[in-house]
């Protein structure tokens, strides 16, 4: 099946990112192809290439991007979201991309089954 | 034949897009990018509606105000939203009862329906974005 996913929350503060992670990583394991995740509201969060979390913790972000590398899944931020929170070309973290809203439409078209993972 | 025009086979997908809205408009911003969605999703030609529940109802309501918090005031995009093709709006009846509002409340003209009415429209929809 042809899975998207929207996160909507941020990273750490939110079970959201991590949750959306380990589907992914389920689903790829099943053969199932990840069309592509996009990230909205302060889900944006999870693509700051500056974010540290201490030694013995998972890092969210890192994770993404070897989902990226390893994958070739297709890591989305929203613009307008992204700019409000301070998220732009400089700071963003390998695999992911800054794009607009058309991308999660166009998500909820191509893919069989959109997926939300937040509030 | 209908203004709508139907979905050719081989034709660009037309999907059952649905967004729910369950927040007050302001103390959190999924009221606001909620609503940009909704605007971009207009211009993709698909089926769009608009679901308001529990304090998302609040989205709604005339008159609001927003100097004293210093915050934009996004109300009068629902008024819009005709501009933009999207006229299904529904309002959960219970969550506007429990809150002491009617439909006479509200700044655009929405449909009301049951609980059991709103999860038979959810069950026919293909995507459901819930802010």
């Amino acid at each position: 099946m042809k899975f998207g996913l929207l996160v909507s929350e941020g990273p750490y503060t939110h079970q959201a990112s991590d949750s959306a992670y380990q589907f992914v990583v389920a689903a790829i394991a099943k053969g199932h192809e990840i069309q592509r995740i996009f990230f909205y509201h302060d889900g944006v969060n999870n693509a700051t290439k500056l974010t540290d979390p201490p030694q013995d913790d998972r890092h969210i972000v890192n994770r993404w991007s070897a989902l990226a590398a390893d994958h070739k899944v297709d890591l989305v931020v929203c613009v307008a979201a992204a700019l409000r929170r301070g998220i732009r070309d400089e700071n963003l973290a390998p695999g992911f991309r800054i794009s607009g809203l058309g991308q999660l439409v166009d998500s909820g078209i191509k893919a069989d089954r959109l997926i939300t993972f937040g509030d | 034949m209908s203004e709508q025009q139907a979905t050719p086979a081989s034709g660009p997908k037309v999907k059952k897009f649905m967004f729910v809205n369950r927040k007050a408009p302001y103390g959190t911003i999924y009221a606001l990018e909620s609503l940009e969605v909704v605007l971009i999703t207009a211009t993709f030609d698909q089926d769009v509606s608009l679901v308001f529940i529990d304090d998302g109802v609040y989205e709604l309501l005339k008159g609001q105000e927003t100097k004293g918090i210093g915050i934009k005031n996004h109300s009068k995009t629902y008024r819009a939203l005709d501009g933009y093709d999207v006229e299904k709006l529904y309002v959960d009846r219970a969550s506007l009862e429990q809150r002491g509002l009617t439909e006479k409340d509200l700044l655009v003209p929405v449909e009301v329906l049951d609980t059991e009415e709103m999860g038979q429209l959810m069950a026919e929809q293909d995507v459901i974005l819930s802010f």
